[in-house]
């Protein structure tokens, strides 16, 4: 990871403290997560300890300080896509992959993820990858989804 | 040419041309692309629908407005053709060459992708016949299905703006709060304060300066009717806010919106852009001397960001922790300074208000709640989707009139509303009035509005255990009763729904809850017991089943069912093997099949796949 688009980024912000969740929120965007070496320099730039740096990167969900996966799989498990058995999707891919919720597969293929509402609750149960939205997903569908991404 | 505008003046004529403009429009076609027919594959059909135009070089002639959400996402991708408001359901770009060839060009109705009344199999030729638009008043979401969220013009060419011109021309600050004020309008967040006592408290404040925010961290889960309007139509929020900033003395506002919400984002983003280019945006707005410049501030992901203090906390770059509220926000919030929150249909309800005059709005509703309220009625419903009701509607209307009932012919058990702060209101009480005190009164909340409808097969302990395992997720961990109490009530709930719970777990239960209740600090702790306290109230039986019996009475938890085939109605044809997560189902092709229940993880995918009934649930 290069440190001086870390830099830039900061620069861009005009070194305010007050923008550290967009400033981290670029990182993440960029790198897929937060490095280490970013998260120093982003405290040394602003002039603000590393403590409250990772604070602020720990706290809030849309950060990561581990490296994700090549897809990102988000399964809803918002009100309307449990009671349609999200949560019966969620342990059957959790099963079919060998990961738990919020891990990265040992290949770096699939990070599995789960949300508390996607919005889009006349497709539920939901899933989601990158970009692309399975509707009504049922436990038959999983396994030809995932073998897509392959 | 500049577009700017510098005056009152100059905005009518601008809106005089753009209205006529648009009485001249001749055949169009409005497409749906909301986030919800996105998921549907509103963009392949928009793309197909520009090029179908091309290649019958009618491109000229007939114009293609995409818009945002119109509400009725179960039958996305949603096609409306004008001016005959001709209303096209599940759409799909296979579709497009006939709409264009039949409809748009010969004027011909396609039958097959007419909604069909699933009761009297009659098709419904336009949107506004369909029940599921029949029974809403959409005075605030309804203009989403005519606008191109990106198109300012669009906007001022419905009579966007002229609430802003009017305030700025006509009104002093006063007049306008006393307006909101006597509009009866209250918060659309949830908590469903006045407003305009909100309003006058900040405009009294003292500080160096005043800030207003926008609350569009829509963290319900199942809730995301500020998203749709955010999408839709975000120069009704900035016009709302704009009248705001004037009465209260603001001149800088913040839109905290969830990051979840990219299209939101980008159309709120272009939205502010415009409205600069337009002057309605920056210094000396209109030339009338308001200044008022407008932000987007990104959430990262935390429910409790909805929660005023911690929203506030999140703009300043800090983690979200709400903070006591012995002094109110209205007089020390963002940045120590006098601060007015209002949430994004809040916000929206302003310039209809403004237009229409209070008088107008107290005519819709109750005593006691004014006006509209949308909901997303979500779940256990044929017609998911988001609807505009007035406010004292019946739950019954609601779900059977709208929602068009429970799918599959199963029965409806309960709703669950005001989000997971919120309770879940049973059949009895389906012919409740819904509005702010009713649902109060029936142990729930208004919340955002998000309506989730459950059926026979949703256990009621497991949806009291969903929602404190979701707010145990999201509570900040900053005070004890909170952070402690949703652990521990999550471990009780936990093991109920094993079938490990003991006669005292239901005692202990509404302990803890009375507690948190008293003691918590802000509002996520304060209402975290009522999904457990309204589940309790009317489905106490439940959990006595799971403590006393080890029965789950809807079938669903998993250690308290078991799962078998019936040798008399099992054909062995296979499917149910085949699915078999963990090698459970054993047999040959065309005999009975046989179940090692030692195996089976109980995950019902052989039930979802036996087209016999043969899997028995016990």
């Amino acid at each position: 990871m290069e440190l001086k688009r870390v830099y830039e980024i900061v620069e861009k912000y005009n070194y305010q403290r007050s923008s550290l969740i967009s400033i981290l929120q670029d990182i993440q965007t960029e790198m897929n997560y937060l490095p280490r070496k970013a998260l120093i320099e982003v405290s040394k730039s602003l002039d603000i300890p590393l403590s409250m740096v990772f604070e602020v990167a720990t706290f809030y969900k849309a950060f990561s300080l581990e490296p994700k996966g090549k897809h990102k799989i988000k399964i809803c498990l918002g009100t309307a896509c449990h009671v349609r058995g999200g949560a019966k999707i969620l342990d059957y891919v959790e099963s079919v992959l060998k990961v738990k919720r919020g891990e990265t597969t040992v290949d770096l293929r699939f990070t599995l993820e789960t949300v508390n509402c996607l919005g889009a609750c006349a497709l539920g149960p939901i899933m989601v990858i990158d970009r692309e939205y399975f509707g009504k997903v049922n436990i038959n569908k999983i396994e030809s989804i995932l073998k897509r991404y392959q | 040419m500049s577009p700017l505008l510098n005056s009152i003046e100059e905005l009518r004529k601008l809106r005089k041309f753009l209205k006529q403009s648009r009485q001249e429009e001749k055949r169009g076609i409005t497409i749906c692309t909301g986030t919800g027919c996105r998921a549907w594959g509103a963009m392949e059909v928009l793309e197909e629908l520009k090029k179908e135009l091309r290649d019958n070089e009618i491109e000229k002639n007939i114009y293609i407005r995409s818009t945002g959400c119109h509400g009725f996402c179960e039958r996305g991708t949603l096609v409306v053709i004008k001016p005959d408001m001709i209303c096209y359901t599940k759409v799909t770009p296979r579709d497009v060459p006939a709409i264009v060839k039949k409809t748009l060009i010969k004027g011909e109705v396609i039958e097959d992708l007419l909604y069909e009344d699933p009761e009297t199999k009659k098709k419904i030729v336009h949107e506004n016949e369909i029940p599921f638009y029949k029974f809403q008043t959409r005075i605030v979401f309804g203009e989403n299905g005519e606008i191109d969220p990106n198109r300012i013009e669009d906007y001022i060419s419905m009579g966007g703006y002229e609430a802003l011109e009017k305030v700025l021309s006509d009104m002093d600050p006063e007049e306008v709060i006393e307006i909101v004020k006597r509009s009866g309008l209250r918060g659309r967040g949830g908590g469903g304060f006045p407003t305009g006592k909100k309003w006058e408290a900040c405009k009294n404040a003292k500080g160096k300066e005043k800030f207003i925010i926008c609350n569009a961290d829509e963290g319900d889960p199942g809730a995301y009717m500020d998203r749709s309007l955010l999408e839709g139509n975000p120069h009704r929020i900035i016009e709302g806010m704009l009248i705001g900033a004037y009465a209260i003395g603001s001149e800088e506002g913040y839109v905290y919106v969830r990051e979840e919400y990219p299209l939101a984002i980008s159309n709120l983003s272009f939205a502010i852009y415009q409205a600069k280019e337009y002057g309605l945006l920056g210094k000396n707005i209109l030339g009338s001397g308001l200044n008022f410049n407008l932000k987007i501030s990104r959430g990262g992901g935390a429910f409790v960001c909805g929660e005023s203090t911690a929203l506030m906390a999140s703009i300043e770059g800090r983690v979200g922790e709400p903070r006591a509220k012995y002094i109110h926000t209205v007089e020390k919030g963002l940045w120590d300074q006098p601060s007015n929150l209002n949430n994004v249909e809040t916000w929206a309800n302003i310039p209809i208000i403004i237009n229409n005059g209070a008088d107008w709005y107290r005519s819709i509703g109750t005593e006691g709640s004014k006006g509209t309220k949308i909901f997303s009625l979500v779940g256990k419903i044929k017609n998911t989707g988001l609807i505009e009701v007035p406010m004292g509607i019946t739950l019954r209307q609601i779900i059977y009139d709208i929602g068009g009932g429970i799918p599959d012919g199963k029965r409806f058990k309960a709703v669950q509303t005001g989000g997971p702060s919120g309770g879940c209101i049973p059949e009895a009480l389906i012919d409740l009035p819904v509005d702010f005190d009713r649902l109060q009164e029936a142990g729930s909340m208004m919340g955002s509005g998000g309506m989730i409808v459950m059926d026979e097969e949703n256990c009621m302990v497991d949806m009291a255990r969903y929602f404190i395992n979701f707010l145990q997720e999201e509570s900040c961990g900053k005070c004890t009763p909170c952070r402690e109490g949703l652990f521990q009530m999550g471990r009780i709930l936990n093991r109920i729904c094993e079938g490990k719970g003991t006669k005292e777990d239901i005692e202990l239960l509404e302990d803890l809850s009375y507690l948190m209740k008293e003691a918590s600090l802000c509002g996520l702790g304060l209402t975290a017991p009522n999904p457990v306290l309204s589940t309790l109230r009317y489905f106490r039986e439940e959990y006595e089943a799971h403590i006393n019996e080890k029965r789950c009475p809807a079938k669903f938890c998993k250690n308290l069912i078991s799962i078998s085939i019936d040798s008399e109605k099992c054909t062995g044809c296979g499917a149910c093997l085949r699915v078999c997560p963990s090698d459970a189902i054993r047999g040959e092709r065309k005999k009975v099949h046989h179940l090692d229940k030692d195996k089976c993880i109980k995950c019902k995918a052989c039930v979802e796949v036996c087209k016999f009934d043969a899997l028995i649930v016990e």
